[in-house]
């Protein structure tokens, strides 16, 4: 049985590769260039941190991973470590519970380092905004480079913003020079 | 209700769901049974002696409230982690067994995977776990103070957030609350709605959870499968409710839009397509031994254990306990559907998988019976009136209730009892008759909310 549907499935196709907003990137290019211009490269290794959320964005992220949306064909991957990381992926609000964690996560990744905040809490605070176990959404807590709106936003706009940050970026020097 | 005597509520014997305190008295919901004690000098007789799944509401009144429950054993806090302004907490302590070669390990609340925060403190000898404590409340969020002074339209997206997971089950629960409270009639399509949106909810996770135990196990194709029928799931929620959670749908009063024309023919599809491949799966779970080898026997939970903690949803029907909110108290329209509850015995995480599996054919059968719709409207609106109501809902975990106090039509006090604050208990007691690296399935298995518990 696990044969035959592998062997059916072999042949299916993966659903159309999805590509960057053009204004989307072309804002972030922007910003990248008066922050620091930051040179990751085309590979991120994406640490997630649950700040607050109410596992609604959570659900969302790990659908991105499915043989649907297939997140890695584009280069893009989660890692448990943040040593590993190139980004800082923050859901849910600044709940006051978790703010020093979500510092020691971002202490503990090799800079430069890219931080997003993915789902209207982590944007601003959602409807969880004004309460007073929380600080607001993630810029509460660190300096943030892009914003993916949606309660929770769909697996289709989380990869559609990742790759504009792939855009965005100036492409790399090229190794090669160096040698 | 029931206003008691401190007696009566001490000593009273039936099955514990929850507790909370208001203002003035505290509130026991047990099984076919509704206590009040009037609080004196902000405390109350504790009831975790003699119900040991009332610790962590007792804890939570005393983090809300700053109520005491006289008498309890365990009285760390639940949610207060006491921070500084700069999000610094003195480090808790954790209650240490006295063995030989036993050392700690501390994980979380940043966990490995994508989701919620939650510290474990393992206490292991080698591979062996002979504690497990968990600390929560680091997703809390106030919920419950956000929702006083809020008609119950507007304090329905709260509930809609508590758990992301089950968000149609807690709206559902915090509608009936507040229909309850305010006396209103629901309009019979929204009914048969309101359970289609139920059972997508509980096809969805319990595929997902299947598939990521499975993974967990290192049996990737299983987890490839189930996620891509979730993923059916939710492109069909999304067609037929215009959300892939369906999340905001269910509201006080109805529903907040009718089912799109192309809704029941995505759903039947999603429903046709896993119940084609649902056999073989579930076959693939039983043939393969190296499978079969880490899920029987791990993390079992006796019937005593089960019962002791009232445990409800797929952990309580795997562990013996014939208990679904959708037929005792039961609510419309299961009353119409002769509904079958899977039951076994075995307690281990085999078990439950069976169990959810079972439900899903189930769930399959059920929304094809309820997509033939009655036409009528789909919502009424909730009067300015005041009262009192409890709700419940069958989530994909074991009940959820939601109490309300409405006053000229707003909300002055609110509770809610997800399904995990008795099942967090459990996973304790669960762990410790595994090794380190089973406790990832054993989690998995059970599954309980950290959102749906830190409030
Ligand atoms: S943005 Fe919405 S889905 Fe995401 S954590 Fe917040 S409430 Fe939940």
């Amino acid at each position: 049985m696990v044969w035959k549907t592998l062997a059916r499935h072999l042949a299916a196709k993966p659903a159309a590769p999805r590509h960057a907003d053009a204004g989307t990137t072309e804002a972030l290019s922007q910003r990248l260039k008066e922050t620091s211009a930051r040179k990751l490269g085309r590979s991120l290794a994406i640490r997630h941190v649950a700040a607050g959320s109410c596992n609604g964005c959570e659900l969302e992220l790990r659908a991105t991973q499915n043989m649907i949306h297939d997140l890695t064909r584009y280069g893009l991957s989660f890692t448990p470590s943040p040593r590993h990381a190139d980004v800082l992926l923050i859901t849910g609000v600044a709940a006051r519970n978790m703010i020093d964690a979500v510092r020691q996560a971002r202490e503990a990744m090799p800079d430069p380092a890219f931080t997003i905040a993915a789902g209207d809490c982590a944007v601003d605070g959602g409807v969880f905004k004004g309460s007073p176990a929380i600080t607001g959404g993630a810029d509460s807590i660190l300096p943030i480079d892009l914003l993916i709106p949606g309660c929770p936003p769909t697996p289709a706009a989380i990869i559609e913003a990742l790759l504009a940050l792939l855009e965005a970026q100036d492409p790399p020097a090229l190794i090669m020079r160096e040698i | 209700m029931n206003f008691c005597s401190p007696e009566t509520w001490s000593n009273f014997a039936g099955e514990f769901i929850a507790l909370w305190t208001d203002d003035t008295h505290a509130y026991a919901l047990f099984k076919g049974e509704f206590l009040a004690v009037e609080l004196t000098g902000g405390a109350y007789p504790a009831l975790s002696v003699r119900h040991p799944g009332a610790g962590w509401f007792e804890r939570l009144t005393k983090d809300l409230n700053g109520h005491e429950a006289q008498g309890a054993h365990h009285t760390a806090t639940a949610i207060e982690h006491f921070r500084a302004p700069d999000g610094t907490a003195p480090w808790p302590e954790f209650a240490t067994p006295h063995a030989e070669g036993l050392h700690q390990i501390a994980v979380g609340p940043i966990h490995a995977g994508i989701i919620e925060p939650g510290h474990f403190r393992f206490s292991v000898i080698g591979e062996k776990i002979l504690k497990l404590e968990a600390r929560l409340g680091y997703s809390h969020k106030g919920t419950l103070g956000l929702m006083r002074g809020k008609s119950p339209r507007l304090a329905a997206r709260f509930a809609a957030r508590v758990s992301g997971d089950a968000t149609v089950a807690h709206s559902l629960a915090f509608a009936h609350a507040a229909e309850s409270a305010l006396h209103m009639h629901i309009p019979e399509r929204a009914v048969f709605l309101r359970a289609v949106m139920s059972e997508l909810e509980r096809i969805a996770n319990h595929t997902s959870d299947i598939g990521a135990i499975a993974g967990d196990a290192g049996f990737a194709f299983l987890d490839a499968r189930f996620a891509w029928h979730r993923e059916s799931f939710c492109a069909a929620a999304q067609s037929a409710f215009g959300h892939r959670l369906m999340m905001d749908v269910v509201i006080p009063g109805g529903v907040a839009a009718d089912i799109f024309p192309a809704g029941p023919v995505a759903i039947l599809r999603a429903l046709d397509a896993l119940e084609m491949e649902l056999p073989s799966l579930q076959r693939v779970f039983e043939d393969y031994a190296s499978l079969q080898d880490r899920l029987v026997g791990t993390g079992h939970i006796s019937t005593h254990l089960a019962e002791k903690y009232a445990a409800g949803g797929f952990t309580g029907r795997a562990s013996g306990r014939r208990t679904d909110a959708r037929q005792d108290p039961g609510y419309a329209p299961y009353n119409t559907v002769a509904l079958a509850i899977p039951v076994e015995t075995e307690g281990d995480v085999a078990a439950r998988i069976r169990i959810r599996l079972a439900e899903i054919v189930e769930s399959i059968r059920l929304i094809r019976l309820f997509l033939d719709l009655p036409r009528t409207p789909i919502a009424v609106a909730p009067p300015q009136s005041s009262g009192i109501g409890l709700g419940v809902a069958e989530s994909f975990r074991g009940s959820a209730w939601h109490w309300l106090k409405i006053e000229s039509g707003l909300i002055t006090n609110a509770f809610i009892a997800d399904p995990s604050t008795l099942h967090w208990p459990l996973l304790e007691h669960a762990a410790i008759t595994g090794i380190v690296a089973d406790f990832p399935l054993i989690n998995k298995s059970i599954n309980a909310s950290y959102s749906g518990v830190d409030l």
